[in-house]
């Protein structure tokens, strides 16, 4: 029997303070839908969500993602050579959402939605069980292009936050934030680091003051001790190029681990 | 021989030979004020990179120039002079290797390096205050023509005719004629191979509206929203995008926009070459080819002005490879 879940913000937020209330820190894994082939998506995000992850971030590919690095870049160019489309996700979705118990956030650029027709992509993400959205090429003076409509539709529009973001940014951002506030933990684009800002900690306990929803910090997070490292200074991380590459590599060992290490000791 | 009188707004005279210079002398000031040490750049045919390199070697600013693999190859000349004058120039393979691709890499490198980094967008383009930023200081051109064909014929010119890449020789010289509603403004696009084939730059003629690197505009997409690739024989024409304001004066009709072919203004570079002595730009061609067409519409009482915004050094090699052809 297929399950009944309202899927949107509500469903995020209750999932992500579920997963604090009993005392682990969220993961948040970020795939490229299509990457290897569309085939390939559904398994990937059942694999994950039953893995562990809180919610899972779903990269929808676009020809000019300035928000990324080399190695989002390349996983959204396999995808698009597969000619993959928001439409064609959405699709499959509306399918076969049901088979995934993790909440879902599309991460795409505004053009494909633009172009989709804002309207009829909010009817469609709904149906398809979508439950928040991060658009990072949308500033937040322009969102009321979307933001009326999403809420009216119940999905949650999570606020990026960068570390040049002047205290009353912030403050602005984060009061904002619906489902969790997304803390950007380095100067620049997706893909794996080695280390990070000294002055990162008192940024993100700024965040946390101004924030009722979780903070999660993203960008560069690539290994287990990153993951626990992040996890003293916020309420769990976003972790991408790193997982596109484990991924690639069929490594679900380290995949797990990485989920492992946000839970609980 | 009936026709108006023609004048050129002889941008092409500045020096680095285009009308860049305009833009990257005021923006490099504020960054100079900003405290900023470093500037990154964007650059097609390269006339905006060394617009750019020129204004920080003169300001004792660091340099890094994002240039498109393609358009390396087409403008070595520019490379070179950009190199010459303390610049690096990365070269960007993503996409299709010009223009847009390498302003995805400079705002990457921008966003990275923004402590101490101020990017020099060179059109009418991007995130606001770029767009309106940019054509303020190439609203120069406009402010110029005014006085001085008032100077000469005393009253304005009956028509204008620009090229649009961008949009920001366009838009600098036409704005301060937006209210004199007696004047004919004229936007001149890249057709490329044709408007009716796949290798075209003609967004406002043939794109919809989307959004692309911070604005809304008309832009070259496929039905999903993909950015598609803008083709042209002048690498300054190579945009898929086209600037904001020039997308809202297209819709409340006050600029005519239209489109000429590779081979039309491989004709306009010759033609003003032999009969006026001036080697035009590829991108100015575009214009010149035009305004030959609008010419034959009007009187001998009537006055025309075509925007020359580049000279055509940097084009002479290319063009006589297409010539050859
Ligand atoms: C001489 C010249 N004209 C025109 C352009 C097109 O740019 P815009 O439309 O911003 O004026 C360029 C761009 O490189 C150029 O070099």
């Amino acid at each position: 029997m297929r399950n009944t879940i309202t899927h949107g913000r509500e469903y995020l937020e209750t999932t992500l303070n579920q997963t604090l209330s009993q005392g682990n820190k969220i993961f948040v894994p970020y795939v490229m839908a299509g990457d290897g082939g569309l085939d390939q998506l559904i398994p990937n995000l059942k694999f994950l969500s039953e893995e562990g992850a809180t919610a899972i971030e779903l990269g929808i590919p676009f020809s000019d993602p300035v928000a990324d690095g080399p190695t989002i870049q390349e996983a959204g160019k396999r995808a698009l050579e597969q000619n993959v489309t928001l439409k064609s996700v959405i699709e499959l979705l509306k399918q076969e959402r049901y088979q995934i118990d993790a909440p879902i956030i599309f991460m795409t650029y505004i053009n494909p939605i633009f172009k989709y027709g804002i309207e009829n992509f909010i009817k469609d993400a709904q149906e398809a069980g979508v439950d928040g959205l991060i658009i990072p090429d949308l500033p937040f003076e322009q969102q009321v292009l979307i933001s009326n409509h999403l809420n009216e539709a119940g999905i949650a529009l999570i606020q990026l936050v960068s570390l040049t973001s002047s205290k009353k940014r912030i403050k602005q951002l984060a009061e904002a934030s619906q489902g969790f506030t997304y803390a950007i933990t380095v100067n620049g684009i997706t893909g794996a680091r080695s280390n990070f800002a000294k002055d990162l900690e008192a940024h993100l306990s700024q965040l946390q003051e101004f924030s009722s929803a979780p903070v999660l910090a993203g960008f560069g997070i690539s290994s287990p001790e990153h993951v626990e490292q992040m996890g003293n200074m916020a309420d769990g991380v976003i972790v991408g190029s790193k997982i596109i590459e484990l991924l690639q590599d069929n490594d679900t060992d380290s995949i797990k681990r990485l989920i492992e290490s946000s839970k609980a000791k | 021989m009936a026709g108006p009188k023609i004048y050129f707004k002889r941008e092409d005279l500045n020096h680095t030979g285009a009308h860049k210079i305009n833009n990257t002398i005021g923006q490099a000031l504020l960054a100079e004020r900003m405290g900023k040490k470093k500037v990154v750049a964007e650059t097609g045919a390269g006339q905006h990179g060394v617009a750019t390199a020129t204004v920080c070697a003169l300001l004792n600013l660091e340099c890094i120039i994002f240039m498109g693999a393609e358009d390396i190859r087409r403008q070595k000349l520019n490379v070179f002079r950009m190199e010459l004058l303390g610049a690096r120039v990365e070269s960007v393979d993503q996409g299709s290797a010009t223009l847009k691709d390498a302003v995805n890499e400079a705002l990457r490198y921008w966003v990275t390096n923004v402590e101490d980094t101020h990017y020099i967008m060179g059109s009418v383009l991007g995130p606001h205050p770029f767009p309106k930023m940019v054509r303020d200081f190439q609203s120069i051109i406009g402010k110029e023509t005014k006085t001085q064909l008032l100077e000469k014929e005393h009253k304005l010119p009956d028509a204008v005719v620009a090229c649009v890449g961008g949009g920001s020789n366009a838009m600098g010289m036409f704005y301060p004629f937006i209210e004199d509603h007696d004047v004919k403004l004229y936007g001149v696009e890249a057709a490329g191979s044709g408007v009716n084939t796949e290798r075209h730059a003609a967004t406002l003629t043939k794109g919809s509206v989307g959004i692309l690197h911070g604005s809304m505009m008309y832009l070259l997409q496929s039905e999903a929203g993909q950015i598609q690739e803008a083709h042209s024989i002048s690498a300054g024409l190579d945009y898929p995008g086209v600037g904001p304001e020039h997308s809202h004066l297209k819709d409340i009709e006050r600029v005519q926009y239209s489109s000429v072919t590779d081979e039309e203004a491989l004709e306009a570079f010759q033609l003003l070459s032999k009969t006026e002595g001036i080697i035009p730009a590829l991108e100015s061609s575009h214009a010149v080819a035009e305004a030959v067409k609008i010419a034959q519409t009007m009187s001998k009482e009537e006055s025309l002005v075509i925007c020359l915004s580049g000279r055509g050094d940097k084009d002479v090699e290319s063009v006589k490879d297409a010539l050859n052809q």
